[in-house]
């Protein structure tokens, strides 16, 4: 009987007047893959906002007792020549040096490589320096750490190029062959949901979907969604 | 003679030192200028504790302080940006501490006077520097990361609103630490300089915080002698030499 470990319901925001989300409600499964699919200005990031308790939100939010929430935001406006090394980063969370190269092991930085930024020595650089891929991979290590059981993830994949993405969503998959971690992720590529999701959550400020990705998305609701001209789109080609 | 001279010099490093250390995290911050203008806001305090006969520090430190608070409360309350907000403050103060300053003592805020520097001045120093120190390297981390992302460090529950008050709170003190001998027109540039000096050179927090400080440091110590030397006014020799600094640092910055 698999275990619910988020129950949302009614989730409304309001901001400055506005109705960003309306009545949303839904419930996810522990250990399993959420999609939460729209497109820009559905109101993705501001749900999780609410999931993450940063916002004031109408309904209710609940969460399991025992939840590690481990949150990587969309993009990083860091300042080029930020004089914050990685390694300082994630030491604002942890300061013991295992942990630190566990995580900087799982998301994919080896302990010899060629490349200075493929390795541990990406410890020493600054953050600015780093490229929108592995700026990724180092929020990820810092989601990770605290041992996080549930993941989320704002457009994993927004400013990274293909081979990049290819990573990023690899990545999520093996994080997610771990036990017992329940990721979400936000995403407006339809291609990426029926692979890696269990659910899907289709918003435009109203649930319009929710459900397994193969039965739940339809002409019906991409039209609800992107208006008359959506149809599945594969970019990339 | 040498006893005043020490106690100068001692008064100067910590300020240098403290103006240094909160220096760098304002000018991550983008706030270099807030400084300079919280400066200003000293003015009608040193005028109201020199009439009444206390420590101008004293006065300075009261209205600076209430100029955080009432800042960090309408920039949380409100649609004005806080450099706005500052500007709105420090003309007000400037204003008012003009007409309210005795003209005798008018040079005295707006440049700081030296000589008058005792050994109350020192001891406040020494404590108020140690303080500080001690409350910006608790909050430090969580600076850091509200620098970073406000998001992120939101969701590891810190309570952003409470550190950029303290924050602010921080920066007053560190101003009033200087305006007894820099003054009121010249303090900011020691929140300023030093830092963005570091920020040329450094390649990691650490170095940027501790090269900021030893600039500060340097830069007062440096200047208090070379004023004494020459027979000029200290702050704006010390300013200038902080300058040198930064000019230096800036022909040998990190390439991107």
């Amino acid at each position: 009987m698999p275990e619910k470990i988020l129950s949302v319901t009614g989730l409304s925001v309001e901001l400055d007047g506005h109705k960003i989300l309306k009545n949303i409600s839904f419930e996810l499964n522990r250990d399993s893959t959420m999609v939460v699919l729209g497109p820009n200005g559905a109101g993705k990031t501001i749900l999780f906002k609410a999931l993450l308790g940063l916002i004031p939100f109408k309904g209710s939010v609940d969460w399991a007792k025992d939840t590690r929430i481990g949150y990587v935001p969309q993009k990083l406006a860091v300042d080029k020549d930020l004089p914050l090394t990685v390694n300082e980063f994630l030491n604002s969370k942890e300061n013991n040096k295992e942990k630190i190269s566990e995580v900087m092991r799982k998301v994919g930085f080896l302990k010899e490589a060629e490349h200075i930024h493929n390795d541990m020595r990406v410890l020493k650089t600054r953050v600015g320096d780093l490229s929108g891929g592995e700026l990724q991979r180092v929020l990820i290590a810092y989601a990770l750490l605290g041992d996080p059981n549930v993941l989320l993830f704002d457009e994993p994949t927004a400013g990274i190029d293909v081979a990049g993405e290819e990573t990023v969503y690899g990545l999520i998959n093996k994080l997610k062959a771990d036990k017992d971690l329940t990721i979400i992720f936000i995403s407006h590529e339809l291609e990426i949901v029926s692979k890696y999701a269990d659910s899907v959550l289709c918003l435009n400020k109203d649930k319009i979907c929710f459900g397994p990705p193969d039965t739940t998305i339809d002409k019906e609701v991409l039209e609800k969604m992107y208006g008359s001209e959506a149809h599945l789109y594969h970019h990339h080609d | 003679m040498t006893d005043n001279l020490l106690i100068l010099l001692l008064v100067g490093a910590l300020s240098g030192a403290v103006s240094g250390y909160l220096g760098s995290f304002m000018v991550l911050r983008r706030m270099s200028l807030v400084g300079d203008a919280l400066s200003h806001v000293a003015l009608p305090g040193i005028a109201i504790a020199l009439a009444i006969g206390i420590n101008p520090m004293f006065g300075a430190l009261l209205a600076l302080i209430l100029a955080a608070v009432g800042i960090w409360y309408l920039s949380e309350h409100s649609e004005v940006y806080p450099e706005a907000l500052v500007g709105i403050f420090f003309t007000t103060s400037l204003s008012l501490g003009l007409l309210i300053t005795p003209e005798v003592e008018l040079l005295e805020a707006l440049f700081g006077d030296i000589d008058k520097i005792g050994i109350n001045d020192g001891i406040f120093t020494l404590i108020g520097a140690i303080l500080i120190f001690i409350a910006t390297i608790a909050i430090s981390k969580k600076l850091l990361l509200m620098i970073v992302s406000k998001d992120l460090a939101k969701s590891q529950k810190i309570n952003t609103s409470i550190i950029d008050l303290i924050y602010l709170i921080l920066v007053s003190c560190v101003v009033a630490l200087g305006v007894k001998f820099l003054g009121t027109l010249l303090t900011g540039a020691m929140v300023i300089i030093p830092a963005v000096t570091a920020k040329n050179v450094a390649g990691s927090i650490k170095s940027f915080q501790v090269t900021s400080v030893i600039i500060g440091v340097a830069s007062t110590i440096i200047g208090i002698l070379a004023a004494r030397y020459f027979g000029a006014a200290s702050g704006p020799i010390i300013v200038l030499t902080a300058i040198a600094f930064f000019v230096v640092s800036f022909i040998f910055r990190r390439k991107k």
